[in-house]
């Protein structure tokens, strides 16, 4: 049996997935990028490779993806997180068309063919209002760990107009609703609904199309989920793995690779 | 032997006589400006260079100063020197380089400008008429704005002898003849119709040559790199408009591209996607924003800019020498009215040149300081992506401005849009076997 991995290397977290040859998830891990980003890659990978209980000489085949896909020194190519979070999430999804991917840095707007091919994408621009980094901004101006942050505001009735999701002014927004009275939830509430409001902004420019599968480290937070289905007027999926969505896709064009370079033996077996 | 040495002394040539023309066209402003003589500020989209050549009057293009100081990296100095003076960051990055650069005396890293004398513009661009209102109150010199009538509709260009046409001329005509009684009162010289003859027939070589250079890039491989090449062939198209120097340029230019095309020697060595570029390119990292396509093997055989940033030259237009100021007129109707329609309704020419070109894919690049050419390219891509089922990237950076460029942004965008450039040419592979 060979294997085939996929190492996402993002701003803030790294995550490795190994798939074997039905491309059935055998590891995962996740950890902090920081600032050795080499060393996050091959830690990540090491952790999926125990948690699969996998020796490293099984892996026939490793892709890097993220912002750091060039650091994944052990690697054997590199793709986009951009078509691999479309490649993942058709995997999981087959009916997916559109997928929001949000992550610490960036959001994407992708749209895919069946067969998880880019068909068109937008992202954010050089700024990174709108991103999980905003979560995250607002996670610490009110002392709420991360992964409460959606059920917080999920809680919220009345939520607040946040006039700008700029990371930097984060804390000065969320602060100066506080000064107003406004209860936590509320906020965060509000919080919510501007991100999603901007990532729907995305997804309009390559326009929607049905299934939409959301994607990356924020569709772990329910409040996301809830507030860009509202946005959006309609469902949308959401996976298990969705955190490991693009080194789910890194891992599955491994294994194309793998499946690609037996082809022409497949031919000659068949000859004979 | 002799090829090889025929194909160093050709091949190339363009951009290393676009150089040195460059370095000249630089010390003559320079000396222009240490001898106290002003010059004629005028703007890329209607320079009239060629009656300004008339008058002896140096011409100077802040555009493509500004520019300049993008590529050699200094930019940020001057954006910032003209933010410390109040200037907003959201405004146009040449306007500030410019501020920046009179408040230095005219001093660039190419040399030094004179004032001006006069600044001549058109309407194709919004920012032209406050920018020159700037230079009015700084130097108390005259500028002449042209109110050159657009297209009235996607698709609706009038030519000679329609009714609307001919009215749009003579009110053109009637602006330049205010124009040419303006100047002689500024350079105190009388207008010599016979020397507007010969820089019209100057301009009519170039034009000519503009078009078959542009044309010539159809071939497969391409010959040139319409963003990186094609922009040095753009400088010397704008500053040597109506020159002897400039027309000869581009003779030798088109021996150079029929060379190329004749021995088949391609600006990539392997050319994989022929691209089009939409937009004004991004300066502050202009080569290594090349090298982000030509990696993948994608080279831009055409682009937006080398049509509007060339004042309608594109077009091949040829004036009649024998009746220079009514044609001048038409020339520049017939120039501004694409430079702008280049930007308001480029769907219709983008889908023809896809088809001509045979491209792969394009590119639309926005820019945060520049409004005029970066408004409304979002819905020009949607309905060319309803017209040709071509793969597009819209990619957002700056003319000028460093700080809103991401280089590892745009080399994410891009290596995406490599790799669906490659699936799709595998699906269409796997479809045909």
């Amino acid at each position: 049996m060979a294997y085939a991995a996929g190492v996402d290397v993002g701003s803030t977290q790294t995550k490795a997935v190994i798939i074997d040859e039905a491309a059935r998830i055998v590891g995962r891990a996740l950890t902090e990028t920081g600032a050795n980003v080499m060393r996050a890659a091959e830690n990540a990978f090491r952790e999926a490779l125990a948690e699969g209980d996998i020796r490293e000489e099984e892996v026939e085949y490793v892709v890097g993806t993220g912002y750091g896909r060039y650091k994944v020194t052990f690697g054997n190519t590199q793709v986009t997180e951009i078509s691999c979070h479309g490649r993942g999430a058709v995997h999981m999804f087959p009916n997916t068309r559109t997928v929001v991917d949000m992550g610490g840095q960036d959001t994407k707007a992708i749209r895919v063919s069946s067969r998880g091919e880019i068909v068109d994408f937008c992202m954010n621009d050089k700024c990174a209002a709108g991103t999980g980094r905003f979560l995250g901004a607002a996670s610490a101006a009110l002392d709420i760990p991360l992964e409460e942050l959606g059920p917080t505001a999920l809680r919220g009735e009345r939520p607040v107009k946040i006039s700008t999701t700029c990371t930097v002014f984060a804390e000065t927004e969320v602060l100066s609703w506080l000064g107003k009275g406004k209860k936590i939830e509320d906020i965060l509430l509000g919080v919510h609904q501007s991100i999603a409001s901007r990532s729907v902004g995305l997804l309009w420019r390559t326009g929607i199309e049905e299934e939409v599968t959301f994607t990356g480290g924020v569709a772990r937070n329910v409040a996301m989920i809830e507030a860009l289905e509202r946005e959006l007027k309609l469902k949308v999926n959401v996976s298990e793995e969705s955190h490991y969505m693009g080194a789910l896709g890194a891992a599955l064009f491994a294994l194309d690779h793998i499946l690609a370079s037996r082809e022409p033996a497949r031919a000659m077996r068949g000859a004979s | 032997m002799e090829t090889a040495q025929k194909e160093a002394g050709i091949v190339g040539r363009g951009n290393r006589e676009g150089a040195r023309l460059f370095r000249e066209w630089f010390e003559e402003l320079t000396r222009a400006a240490e001898e106290g003589r002003g010059g004629a500020y005028v703007f890329v989209m209607g320079s009239l260079g060629e009656l300004l050549r008339v008058f002896d009057l140096p011409v100077v293009f802040p555009e493509i100063n500004s520019l300049q100081t993008a590529v050699r990296k200094v930019a940020h100095e001057y954006l910032n020197e003209a933010e410390d003076l109040g200037y907003s960051p959201d405004i146009c990055g040449y306007v500030k380089a410019d501020i920046a650069t009179q408040h230095r005396g005219g001093q660039l890293p190419m040399g030094r400008i004179p004032k001006p004398s006069i600044a001549v513009l058109t309407n194709a661009c919004n920012t032209y008429i406050k920018w020159a209102e700037i230079w009015e109150r700084m130097y108390h010199m005259p500028s002449y704005v042209l109110d050159v009538p657009g297209s009235r509709a996607d698709g609706l260009l009038p030519g000679p002898g329609d009714r609307d046409f001919e009215n749009d001329r003579r009110y053109v005509s009637a602006q330049l003849r205010e124009l040419i009684a303006l100047l002689e009162e500024v350079t105190g010289k009388r207008f010599d119709v016979d020397r507007l003859r010969e820089t019209l027939g100057h301009a009519n070589r170039m034009n000519a040559g503009w078009k078959r250079v542009l044309e010539l890039n159809q071939s497969r491989p391409s010959l040139f790199n319409a963003l990186s090449d094609g922009t040095i062939y753009l400088g010397v198209s704008n500053g040597f408009r109506g020159a002897a120097q400039g027309a000869s340029y581009f003779d030798d230019l088109v021996e150079e591209m029929e060379y190329k095309q004749a021995n088949g020697i391609g600006t990539l060595v392997d050319e994989q996607y022929r691209l089009i570029f939409v937009g004004v390119p991004c300066y502050p990292i202009f080569r290594r924003f090349t090298e982000l396509f030509t990696e993948h093997g994608g080279t831009f055989i055409n682009s937006t800019y080398l049509w509007f940033a060339s004042g309608g030259s594109n077009l091949g237009f040829q004036y009649d020498t024998k009746d220079p100021v009514e044609s001048l007129a038409e020339g520049l109707l017939l120039g501004v009215r694409d430079s702008m329609d280049s930007m308001f309704f480029q769907t219709r020419a983008l889908a023809k040149m896809i088809d001509e070109y045979a491209a792969d894919g394009i590119v639309f690049h926005p820019i945060k300081s520049c409004r005029t050419v970066s408004t409304g390219l979002a819905d020009n891509r949607r309905a060319l992506m309803a017209l040709r089922d071509i793969p597009s990237l819209f990619v957002e950076s700056d003319m000028m401005d460093r700080r809103v460029v991401s280089e590892a942004q745009l080399k994410n965008r891009i290596d995406a849009f490599f790799e669906g450039l490659a699936s799709r040419r595998q699906i269409a592979a796997a479809g045909r076997a």
